[in-house]
């Protein structure tokens, strides 16, 4: 299972990141806040491997799933050759994709909605899309871990939706374990079980999301008033909990 | 599906498809290509002719007929080296644009062509043979681009940018030497030699720089041909592809160096022959697509004809023959502009 140690990053003299202890327990849904530039990306990237610890210990998979922010290389192959990327890549140099790769490749494309683009190609697409079919590489992998960077940040709310409703029937299912980043404590309370918040380098809090997701530690890491009402939603009827920025609150110092 | 998406899917379906078919039209092109560079000169023979001079030397014949001669000894080579070497350069080509995911990125751009240009130089300088040159040559095109690594490593890793910077300062360099090489060289005897040979040419191609320059050409073709796969999925970038368990950065050097074993093989036997590594994929690419398990091929195919004609053109076109590098400069510049002009319109309009 993927987790970090007494890990900690440091860039010169500066810690991203110290005595962070992170380990998600198998099928959980974790979600890791923190303002801009106090290392969200960082963490990921330590988590990933694509970063060497400065302190601390990393334990990993073989291979994990990684889904990287909207602004990745927009690459113009046909979906079904960018989903099946990451199976091919595990079974050597010389490989090209197989009926086996073809095949997982779709089944992942009917998972995240998508199997009608399979021969598009990846740079028509919509961002919304695109992450999705990144998402679908990702399962197609066959990893048990999916490492999500920012995956919905930059989508309208349609698309949000679309997004979050996959990887909430992923969670459903228990067969992954989820580690997403976020700037919006909405997408934590939606498909999150737990959430870890980056406070300072030294600084850092997690616990299930209907324990640390409230209005004082959402306040503190954002350094603005943040409410939280639970409304009724029209649709199914079930209770959800909105997190409400108080914009315009904070008079400059 | 809404409609546009469906229009959509219709249009880059049909272009994809289409990559089979562009393959069997740059093979006949490379075919007549060959032809036709045969059959041409200054004594312009018949395709049969150039058939049963070719028939006969298979059945053991001795070669004795003039015409024999020019075919077998003269113009067969030389087509051949032609297209090795424009095949090899535009593979190289094809693959370095994917794994640096930049279109401006050629053979050139490692430093590979200037090394082997100035260990060319010295051996002409130094009045050594034909062998020397192309063995210097080709060391000195491994020893650019072990430069290149040298630069551009730190911490045990090299950035794409640090690579290619790396290459334009090794290239520069090597430039400079060659200056340089010119500068001291004889005015009367070495130094028309020298820029001769820079500015590329296969006048003097005989079966034994064949013999030279196909076994690098071939076996560099042969080794980004089986990772034309592998291509698409480093051309992803560092991050996305270690993600995979993909160790980047020695794939990376494994694919420069069958680059460098193409590029030292080409240049030690015909000097500098510019523009087709870039051009060349380029143009493949917008027929056939990005996809490099298509792109590959069509660009050695394209490429090897294309260098096939315009070597024909070169001995043809005047009395004298025009230097090759100046003939391959003179038309890939105008159609890499117009290809960049239609990319970006196409680009605008989407």
């Amino acid at each position: 299972m993927i987790g970090l140690r007494g890990a900690g990053v440091r860039y010169d003299e500066r810690w991203i990141f110290r005595y962070l202890d992170f380990a998600p327990g198998a099928g959980r849904c974790v979600a890791i806040l923190g303002p801009n530039g106090r290392g969200k990306t960082t963490l990921i990237r330590a988590l990933l491997g694509f970063l060497a610890l400065s302190e601390g210990s990393r334990s990993a998979p073989s291979t994990v799933g990684y889904v990287p922010q909207a602004t990745a290389a927009i690459v113009s192959y046909r979906v079904r050759d960018v989903v099946a990327m990451g199976r091919v890549a595990q079974r050597g140099l010389f490989a090209t994709p197989s009926r086996g790769d073809r095949e997982a490749a779709a089944e992942a494309l009917a998972r995240v909605g998508l199997s009608a683009l399979g021969g598009q190609r990846f740079d028509v697409l919509s961002g919304g899309e695109r992450q999705l079919v990144l998402l679908a590489r990702a399962l197609a992998t066959g990893a048990d871990v999916l490492i999500l960077d920012e995956p919905a940040s930059a989508l309208d709310l349609r698309n949000q939706d679309r997004f979050l409703s996959v990887v909430e029937a992923l969670r459903a299912d228990g067969r992954h374990t989820i580690v997403f980043t976020t700037h919006l404590p909405q997408h934590a309370c939606a498909v999150a079980d737990e959430a870890l918040m980056l406070y300072g380098a030294e600084d850092h809090i997690s616990g299930p999301v209907g324990q640390v997701l409230n209005e004082e530690n959402l306040g503190r890491l954002y350094g603005i008033q943040v409410r939280i009402v639970d409304v009724e939603a029209t649709v199914g009827g079930r209770m959800v909990s909105g997190v409400i920025p108080v914009f315009g609150g904070t008079a400059p110092a | 599906m809404s409609a546009p998406t469906s229009t959509r899917t219709a249009k880059s379906v049909r272009r994809f498809d289409g990559g089979a078919v562009w393959l069997v039209v740059f093979a006949v092109l490379i075919g007549v290509a060959m032809l036709a560079g045969i059959c041409l000169g200054r004594l312009s023979l018949a395709p049969t002719g150039v058939f049963d001079s070719i028939m006969s030397w298979a059945r053991g014949a001795p070669i004795e007929a003039l015409e024999e001669r020019i075919v077998l000894l003269v113009r067969a080579p030389r087509v051949l080296i032609a297209a090795l070497s424009g095949m090899g350069l535009a593979i190289a080509g094809a693959a370095l644009q994917g794994l640096f995911r930049n279109p401006l990125v050629s053979p050139d751009i490692l430093g590979i062509t200037a090394g082997a240009a100035f260990g060319g130089a010295l051996a002409i300088l130094l009045g050594e043979s034909n062998t020397v040159l192309i063995g210097s040559a080709f060391a000195f095109g491994v020893v650019a681009l072990l430069l290149v690594g040298l630069i551009s490593r730190v911490d045990g890793r090299s950035d794409t940018m640090t690579v290619v910077l790396a290459g334009v300062v090794v290239a520069a360099m090597f430039t400079a030497f060659v200056s340089l090489i010119q500068f001291v060289a004889d005015p009367d005897s070495t130094l028309p030699a020298i820029v001769a040979w820079l500015m590329g040419s296969f006048a003097s191609t005989t079966w034994f720089r064949v013999g030279v320059a196909a076994p690098p050409v071939l076996i560099g073709a042969a080794g980004l041909m089986l990772l034309r796969f592998r291509v698409n999925l480093l051309s992803l970038g560092e991050d996305e592809a270690k993600s995979f368990g993909i160790r980047v950065q020695r794939e990376r050097w494994i694919i420069f160096l069958l680059v460098a074993l193409i590029a030292g093989g080409v240049v030690s036997v015909s000097g500098i022959v510019g523009w087709v590594g870039l051009v060349i994929p380029h143009a493949a690419r917008l027929l056939v697509g990005p996809d490099h398990r298509i792109l590959i091929p069509a660009s050695g195919l394209l490429g090897g004809a294309y260098l096939v004609a315009i070597d024909t053109i070169a001995r043809n076109a005047s009395a004298g023959e025009i230097p090759l590098g100046v003939l391959t400069a003179a038309v890939g510049a105008p159609i890499f502009a117009i290809l960049l002009r239609r990319m970006y319109t196409a680009e605008a309009r989407a």
